[in-house]
């Protein structure tokens, strides 16, 4: 047996080297003989009942195949949770960019005028754009009260606290929309048999969330439809649910034409018609001590989820759970809700809520302490969880993590005390103004509650007749090393050598459903079904007498030789278990929430110029336990590109709306950070462990977006002393604020310690 | 059968003459992708913000999605898929692979022939001629830390490599 360790070593990724060499083929690589190409005819007004559709003269109409609901041989919608969101609207629409048809045509470059020819005449009706005016009800644009989901989580008394309290701090902190902005737009094609049924391969997350929904939309059984996971270019939750839909048009196209179909959106369409992060409302009412500790809390929050339900419940929950932040609250009151508006469905996105609630969180933790007269890392080490206590959700922490030592760690990282002091002295006359500002914070990984429970993926390993090992699952790579990482697992678990193992291309028609690539889950608990998996390969084996422990590669190889020559197929699966003691009330949403959490404490250090407002990341520390990290260079590739993305949510990425549309599809107007914008960003872990997950690991994707904006906007705050309390922080808002500032502080003079 | 709308265009790619019939005003990346089949070359944003589609043209880092055909007729032009000669990696895919430079990969054959371009100018780039050089080509994944140690990397490597490979 192989005695080198091959879990947390920086392998090489497995499929860096076609990468590298630009011979992986993305979807738009790939072309079929006789292949259509299709596009979408999309609604140009945010609500409205479909008067007329006209199609337009100079178009030989009769070479294009059109379809439209009526079409749509099963249900029209894309199934998900609610089933809310139709495929093609049929009569009505509620958002900007819905699809109401769709053409097909061999050549691309028609199909622009195509659809431009086509005119839509409508019966507008009244729509709304914010979360304010869908909670005004001035209209119903879903359900009854125009709200998908609330939660609530009450943990003691919080109606007692507020006349103990020394203080009580409020605070509404609001963040706009991101666009995931990966680099290769949504894309499948979709090719039907009539013998086999309908294949969509495609740029997706998760194949089997596509395999469910073509099975409703073109009505067909399980084994007619198949969906297959081409390189993907970038997903970060933006190729979750949306897939389903782009798969369901082609499917459709491919139905009607009886030939491949392929859709590949160009930027600006995926950027003003697909998913975005929710835009949110937090409002905090905090009851503290004199000595900085949390009493009780209030804290209301809203997210925006676009005109049909899609994701937006699951992003709720997650929002919800996390916006307590790592702190130990006595008593307090989440009240949650997801509200509708007449804009393009808001989906996942790295983070899934938990950036919304955490950024509001941290902010007003700086605010708290500044209410108290404490420090911003004071308010923190008197509030931070301790192993034992309990969550929002009553979850006990029973890991033995010290977060105390972990801020400590943080703090002497990035030099903070002493950057903070002479930062204080320096910025008196300066005019690049200097700051630093911390955020602790966590991450909960895999599906949230029961979540996991109900999933109940399984993951297969193959043992093949020449020694080699197959990893089957759906999860898919899309840039975390989700390859690499499984392969490592099954390798060390099987002794093998990591050149042995390698990984089927996501196939719903070879590989199981281990559930979808979302909730930092995969290397968790998916890998953990793999080592189990894994183990059983091993077990088989030396249980049939045909492998004794300490065996070499090559006794593997004879022994699955072996194995397959008299019994056939050599497959291993492993289906999840629940671990034992996880309690969760999806009534009361209270209990263990997730299986594990990962911790971190980042630090942002900035500089704004007061002359042109903007804003200088000078540097980043980023430390976090993240339990066992199993493959260094990718563990801290996921967190230098998480903080970036984080950064780009802070100061840069603005989405401009207008009627429900976005204005900036462009990546020229919607600016996301380049080289030149980033400081070098400092990664640390601390490894401690866990039981749940693959040799100790813990999620470890979604953690790094959570931190960075707090951290950036608590460092303006320390080197502006002016608040900012809703991303993202563009130049011209730093400059309103400071005019405002300064226009406040000639009417009255601020009172001492008030700011 | 020849479209009286398409011009002849000669193009030496990756080190191999080619003669072909375009439209003038087509993009020079759908010709790389659609006619040569070299679909290392990819389209990102289609408006030259994203630097997916950078190839050399005559030497310099141009966004293909940018070039009229007409206007790249007679150029030379490298691609991804010429970077080498052999089967052998260039040093800085070599690079890349090793530090992580490549996440979902769809920005690397833009950010490696970027990188090539950088190298070609400056051999021993400091990390700001790094962040300047690559800040044409957008990497949504990696935060841009590997990718600069990658090419910083490759720089080391070449500079140890280069009496050899002459």
């Amino acid at each position: 047996m192989n005695t080198d360790h091959i879990v947390g070593v920086s392998v090489p990724r497995k499929e860096g080297r076609d990468k590298v060499t630009g011979r992986a083929l993305y979807i738009d690589d790939i072309t079929l003989p006789g292949m259509l190409y299709g596009a979408t005819v999309r609604s140009s007004i945010p609500r409205g009942k479909i008067r007329k559709i006209s199609f337009g003269t100079g178009i030989a109409w009769d070479e294009f195949v059109i379809v439209s609901a009526k079409d749509i041989p099963g249900q029209n919608c894309v199934a998900l949770i609610a089933d809310d969101q139709p495929c093609l609207a049929d009569g009505v629409v509620n958002h900007p960019e819905e699809p109401i048809l769709l053409l097909a045509h061999p050549s691309q470059h028609i199909l622009p005028k195509a659809v431009a020819a086509i005119e839509i005449e409508y019966d507008p009706m009244p729509a709304l754009f914010t979360i304010e005016e869908s909670e005004g009800h001035t209209e119903i644009i879903w359900g009854k009260d125009n709200t998908f989901k609330s939660y609530l989580i009450e943990k003691g008394d919080v109606d007692a606290v507020w006349a103990q309290a020394d203080y009580i701090v409020e605070g509404e902190y609001t963040t706009g929309a991101q666009e995931q902005l990966y680099i290769e737009n949504n894309g499948v094609i979709a090719v039907l048999d009539v013998e086999r049924g309908i294949t969509v391969s495609g740029s997706v997350q998760c194949p089997y969330y596509v395999h469910k929904a073509l099975m409703k939309l073109c009505s067909l059984p399980e084994h007619k439809v198949r969906v297959v996971q081409t390189e993907t270019g970038g997903a970060f939750g933006g190729k979750e649910d949306y897939p389903s839909m782009i798969a369901g048009h082609a499917a459709l196209l491919a139905m009607k034409s009886g030939k491949p179909v392929k859709i590949v959106y160009d930027r600006m369409e995926d950027m003003v018609a697909t998913t975005k992060r929710h835009p949110s409302r937090t409002r905090h009412r905090t009851a503290v001590t004199r000595e900085g500790k949390l009493l009780g809390g209030d804290i209301e929050f809203v997210v925006d989820g676009g005109a049909y339900a899609t994701l937006s419940s699951v992003v709720l929950s997650r929002g919800t759970i996390h916006a307590g932040g790592p702190y130990y609250w006595p008593s307090i009151r989440i009240r949650a809700k997801a509200v509708a508006t007449n804009a393009p469905p808001n989906g996942a996105f790295r983070g899934f809520g938990a950036p919304q609630s955490l950024f509001a969180m941290e902010r007003h933790m700086d605010r708290i302490a500044e209410m108290v007269g404490i420090s911003p890392v004071e308010i923190r080490r008197r509030n931070l969880l301790k192993s034992g206590q309990t969550t929002t959700t009553e979850q006990v922490i029973h890991e033995p993590i010290d977060l105390d030592q972990l801020l400590e760690r943080g703090l002497a990282l990035s030099d903070y005390r002493a950057k903070k002091e002479r930062f204080q002295t320096g910025n008196a006359s300066a005019t690049r103004k200097k700051g630093i500002g911390i955020a602790t914070f966590l991450h909960g990984a895999g599906f949230t509650g029961s979540g996991e429970r109900y999933l109940a993926s399984v993951v297969g390993v193959e043992g093949c007749a020449d020694g080699r090992v197959r990893v089957l699952v759906s999860s898919t790579e899309f840039g975390q090393g989700t390859k690499t990482v499984l392969c490592q697992i099954a390798a060390e678990e099987l002794g093998l050598p990591y050149e042995t193992v390698e990984i089927a291309q996501p196939d719903t028609e070879q590989v199981p459903n281990s559930g979808p690539t979302v909730a930092s889950r995969t290397v968790m608990v998916v890998g953990k079904l793999v080592q189990s998996a894994a183990h059983g390969i091993r077990q088989t084996l030396t249980n049939a007498g045909f492998l004794r422990e300490g065996y070499s590669k090559e006794e593997f190889s004879e022994a699955c030789t072996r194995y397959i020559a008299e019994r056939g197929e050599f497959k291993s699966w492993a289906r999840y278990e629940p671990p034992p003691g996880i309690f969760w009330d999806d009534e009361k949403y209270r209990g263990e929430a997730y299986a594990a959490y990962a911790w971190a404490v980042y630090i942002a250090e900035v500089t704004v110029d007061l002359t042109t407002f903007s804003v200088a990341v000078d540097d980043f520390v980023a430390l976090q336990e993240v339990g066992r990290v199993l493959n260094p260079v990718l563990a801290r590739g996921q967190i230098t590109g998480g903080v970036a993305q984080g950064i780009g949510y802070a100061l840069f990425e603005k989405v401009v709306w207008q009627q429900g549309r976005m204005l900036n599809g462009q990546m020229t107007n919607y600016i996301m950070p380049t080289s030149a914008d980033l400081p070098s960003i400092r990664v640390y872990f601390e490894e401690l462990g866990n039981v749940h997950g693959a040799f100790g690991a813990k999620g470890i994707g979604e953690l790094p977006m959570d931190g960075p904006a707090p951290a950036v906007v608590n460092a303006i705050k320390d080197a502006l002393g002016v608040r900012f309390d809703s991303i993202p922080v563009l130049p011209e808002d730093i400059f309103q604020a400071l005019a405002a500032d300064s226009a406040a502080e000639n009417n009255s003079p601020a009172p001492q310690g008030a700011r | 059968m020849s479209d009286p709308g398409q011009r002849e265009i000669s193009l030496v790619v990756n080190r191999e003459p080619k003669k072909l019939r375009a439209y003038p005003m087509e993009r020079l990346l759908d010709v790389l992708r659609i006619q040569l089949g070299l679909t290392g070359v990819k389209e990102g944003c289609g408006e030259g913000e994203c630097g997916s589609c950078s190839v050399l043209i005559d030497g310099v880092l141009v966004n293909s999605c940018l070039v009229p055909i007409l206007q790249a007729d007679g150029a030379n032009i490298i691609t991804i898929e010429g970077l080498t000669e052999g089967p052998q990696l260039h040093p800085l895919q070599q690079a890349f692979l090793d530090c992580g430079g490549a996440q979902c990969g769809i920005c690397t054959p833009g950010i490696i022939m970027a990188a090539r371009y950088l190298s070609s100018k400056k051999p021993q780039p400091t990390l700001d001629d790094i962040r300047e050089g690559l800040s044409g080509n957008l990497c949504r994944c990696t935060g841009y830390a590997q990718i600069c140690e990658a090419v910083s990397a490759a720089a080391v490597r070449e500079d140890t490599g280069r009496e050899s490979e002459r």
